[in-house]
């Protein structure tokens, strides 16, 4: 049993606080952090040699950073937030004791050694495999080690997530239901076994390929399991950015979910329709046929882009609803025009709210479609998209919880309030712009991880139009925007760690979730206490719009190439 | 709030506000749609890629792609050592990817109807067909056959766009179309 002493009270939201779990919480955030900053370097390392004025890096280097980029952001800076949000959403939001935090630790541990040793290996230059590393081309051992023991860590952290819900569950912490937001990282952590699981079957053969035990793997079947964790990662990280936009609609307005039953099931749909969802990114490959493509790409008909589409109703929704509430009924927009745009946790969510739709998400159906994808495979495009999913979506939506949860959980002021303020235009701005222009050069058939596209050491260089090289300068210079506004973001958080006021309690106060006094009484769900959201509505109207012309558009560049069959 | 448990405990008997029933219905739909015009450009589409494909050793496809360019070689590009193939309209066209190079380079016919083998001998490459923009992985050990049906004449450019070791970005091919 739990013994209060373990306790902490947040004197900001009142939340019951497990001591063990609290600095799990903030070991796992910071090491995040760390690694955003190193693989946010080797990042504008690579934007800054595709910028073709520049150039900056030679070749080898070039391939090296860009291994070291994909693999220290997309995995470590991402998984570690995720165990953050984890341990935060079963521990804190069910005032529960956190279950093994010595396991939790070992967890921690395994994926701090792991993500050194790969690292360790790509900076002795022998493992430029890319982070895919896609067989036959081989990596030292070392390289599929570490990611082996990192994946193992984030694994246990999984069970100490689902043992704290059963500990939670038992000890009756919380009346009901979970939280939605807990919700929606119980769906990233479910998804999270299923892509660790798979990650194992085809990363253990690879290592043991690697060193010499197995003879041959074949190639078309390595990418088809790979994507079936590289894909389901992804959803890890849509799972946990979106329960991220609920919380922070619930933190800063006080938001209610238009509808508990509608997001939970949003929330299921993921679970249920995306599994093994690796086809799209093998739409253009040899050796499987039309028909998995489809039913697999479509993970069956598409349900899951559904899903995201109901969440991208439902969460800004819930905000209008709570802002109309509080006397902001003028027009379509007033609840919009007077949201906080100053406070970093808002203007962040909102940005990684809109562009994760508008970029990330048309672009990745658009390319996920099995015969446009003729057209987008490999190309800039496709990091384009993604810098529209991972970065501008889940990125900053991390980014805005964090502007939160810092000061509450360390109890101090930010340091750089006034740097705070620009630190999500910079960064969302700056990286949206960057994913604009990269999908831009994609069109005009600019390969990706590709050191030279002036081709100067080719036999037969191939002459890109004026255009590809200006989006790819463009694509520099955004970058460099997200940069600084990266940059920022580490100083504010590294420097209020170490060096933040201690907070004062007055200042607290707007920070305060105001908690149900008695969960009971308080009514509000449904019919009786949603409010019509027609705001929301007419940019959800905006964004399908949007979708339908640009899918439509690429078709018809698609009808204008060779025929193909 | 969704940072607390649901304030009713049976929130799944609630009502669901009209516009969300409205957004989920347009969404489905249009989910729905999403899906059907993969099957429906298969249908009515000109860019479908075919699914046949073989196993075949790399050194076989090796000794078919140099069967073709021995009998159908027209000229040397530039001075690349690289052959030129002029191969009969209509028929099979082989072009064989390595580390680091798009071997042979093929001159095809506008509105001619080919039969492409693609495949490497050594790693995974990426056949981008430039400025066409169509993209193709290519995997050693497994011959894709691709009905291709060029319809401009021109002078076209195969890159490499899967990354394939420190060569990788000198591995630039070539494709003539030519009026008949
Ligand atoms: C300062 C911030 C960043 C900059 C300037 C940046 C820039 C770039 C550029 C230019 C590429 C190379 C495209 C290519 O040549 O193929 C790239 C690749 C990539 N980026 Fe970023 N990026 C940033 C942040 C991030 C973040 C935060 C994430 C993930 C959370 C991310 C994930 C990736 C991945 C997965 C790749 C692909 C690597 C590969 O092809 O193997 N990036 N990035
Ligand atoms: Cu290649
Ligand atoms: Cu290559």
């Amino acid at each position: 049993m739990s013994n209060n002493a373990d306790f902490r009270i947040c004197p900001d939201t009142g939340f019951k606080i497990h001591l063990p779990a609290d600095k799990l919480i903030k070991w796992n955030a910071v090491t995040a952090v760390v690694f955003l900053l190193v693989g946010g370097i080797f990042g504008l390392g690579v934007a800054l040699t595709r910028w073709p004025a520049v150039h900056l890096l030679p070749a080898d280097w070039f391939y090296l950073a860009l291994t070291a980029h994909g693999f220290d952001v997309l995995l470590v800076w991402m998984i570690f937030f995720e165990m953050a949000i984890l341990y935060f959403a079963g521990a804190v939001l069910l005032g529960s004791r956190l279950a093994a935090p010595k396991v939790a630790w070992v967890g921690y541990w395994m994926m701090l050694g792991g993500a050194l040793i790969t690292n360790i290996a790509v900076l002795r230059g022998d493992s430029s495999v890319m982070f895919t590393s896609y067989v036959p081309m081989q990596a030292a051992p070392d390289f599929y080690l570490g990611i082996i023991i990192f994946a193992v860590g984030a694994l246990l952290g999984c069970f100490v997530f689902f043992g704290t819900l059963v500990i939670a569950k038992q000890e009756k912490t919380y009346e009901g239901s979970v939280p939605l937001v807990t919700f929606g990282a119980i769906t990233a952590a479910i998804i999270a076994v299923f892509t660790i699981a798979t990650g194992a079957i085809i990363l253990i053969p690879t290592l043991l390929w690697s060193v010499g035990y197995v003879g041959h793997i074949d190639s078309v079947m390595y990418k088809v399991v790979w994507w079936a964790m590289g894909h389901s990662s992804q959803q890890i990280n849509v799972a946990a950015h979106i329960a991220v936009w609920y919380a922070l609609a619930a933190i800063l307005f006080g938001a209610k979910p238009l509808s508990e039953k509608v997001s939970r099931m949003a929330f299921l749909l993921y679970i249920l329709f995306l599994q093994l969802a690796s086809a799209h990114h093998l739409l253009v490959e040899p050796g499987l046929s039309s028909e998995f493509k489809i039913f697999n790409t479509s993970y069956a008909i598409y349900l899951a882009v559904l899903a995201s589409m109901i969440h991208g109703l439902t969460v800004p929704g819930s905000v209008e609803a709570a802002q109309r509430k509080k006397g902001f009924t003028n027009g379509l927009f007033e609840w919009l025009r007077k949201a906080p745009w100053g406070n970093p946790s808002f203007s962040g969510f909102a940005l990684s709210l809109v562009m994760f739709g508008f970029l990330g998400g048309i672009s990745g159906v658009m390319m996920g479609t099995e015969q446009l994808n003729i057209i987008t495979h490999n190309t800039m495009y496709v990091p384009g998209h993604f810098h529209g999913t991972v970065v501008v979506g889940s990125t900053l939506a991390f980014m805005a919880l964090a502007y939160w949860l810092v000061p509450v959980l360390w109890q101090r002021e930010l340091v750089f309030p006034g740097l705070a303020k620009w630190q999500p235009y910079l960064f969302g701005i700056g990286m949206g712009l960057a994913s604009v222009f990269m999908m831009g050069a994609g069109t005009l058939g600019v390969p990706r991880r590709h050191w030279d596209m002036s081709f100067a050491d080719a036999t037969m260089p191939y002459d890109f139009p004026g255009a590809a090289h200006l989006m790819m300068g463009l694509n520099g210079i955004a970058a460099l925007i997200g940069g600084i506004g990266g940059t920022i973001f580490i100083l504010n958080m590294v420097g209020t760690i170490l060096w933040g006021k201690p907070k004062s309690k007055a200042a607290a106060e707007p920070e305060k979730p105001a908690a149900p006094a008695q969960p009971t009484v308080v009514s509000g769900y449904g019919s009786a206490g949603t409010m019509a959201v027609p705001g929301t509505f007419t940019l959800a109207m905006v964004f399908l719009v949007a979708f339908v012309l640009y899918y439509f558009v690429n078709w018809k560049y698609l009808a204008g190439v060779w025929g193909l069959s | 709030m969704a940072i607390f448990p649901p304030a009713q405990r049976i929130w799944w008997k609630e009502p669901i506000e009209r516009s969300e029933i409205l957004w989920i219905t347009i969404a489905l739909v249009w989910s729905l749609i999403l899906f059907f015009m993969m099957p429906y450009w298969h249908l009515v589409g000109e860019q479908n890629l075919s699914n046949e494909a073989y196993r075949i050793k790399p050194d076989v496809f090796a000794e078919r792609t140099e069967a073709m360019a021995d009998k159908y070689t027209v000229r040397e590009e530039g001075d690349t050592g690289t052959p030129v193939v002029h191969p009969p309209a209509g028929g099979d066209i082989y072009m064989l990817a390595r580390l680091w190079e798009w071997w042979p380079v093929l001159e095809l016919e506008k509105d001619q109807t080919y039969r492409l083998h693609l495949s490497s001998v050594d790693w995974v490459h990426g056949f981008s067909l430039l400025p066409e923009n169509i993209n193709i992985q290519v995997h050693p050990e497994y011959e894709m056959v691709i009905t291709v049906t060029p319809n401009r004449a021109g002078e076209y450019s195969v890159v490499c766009n899967e990354f394939c070791g420190i060569g990788h970005h000198t591995m630039v091919g070539k494709i003539y179309v030519v009026d008949k």
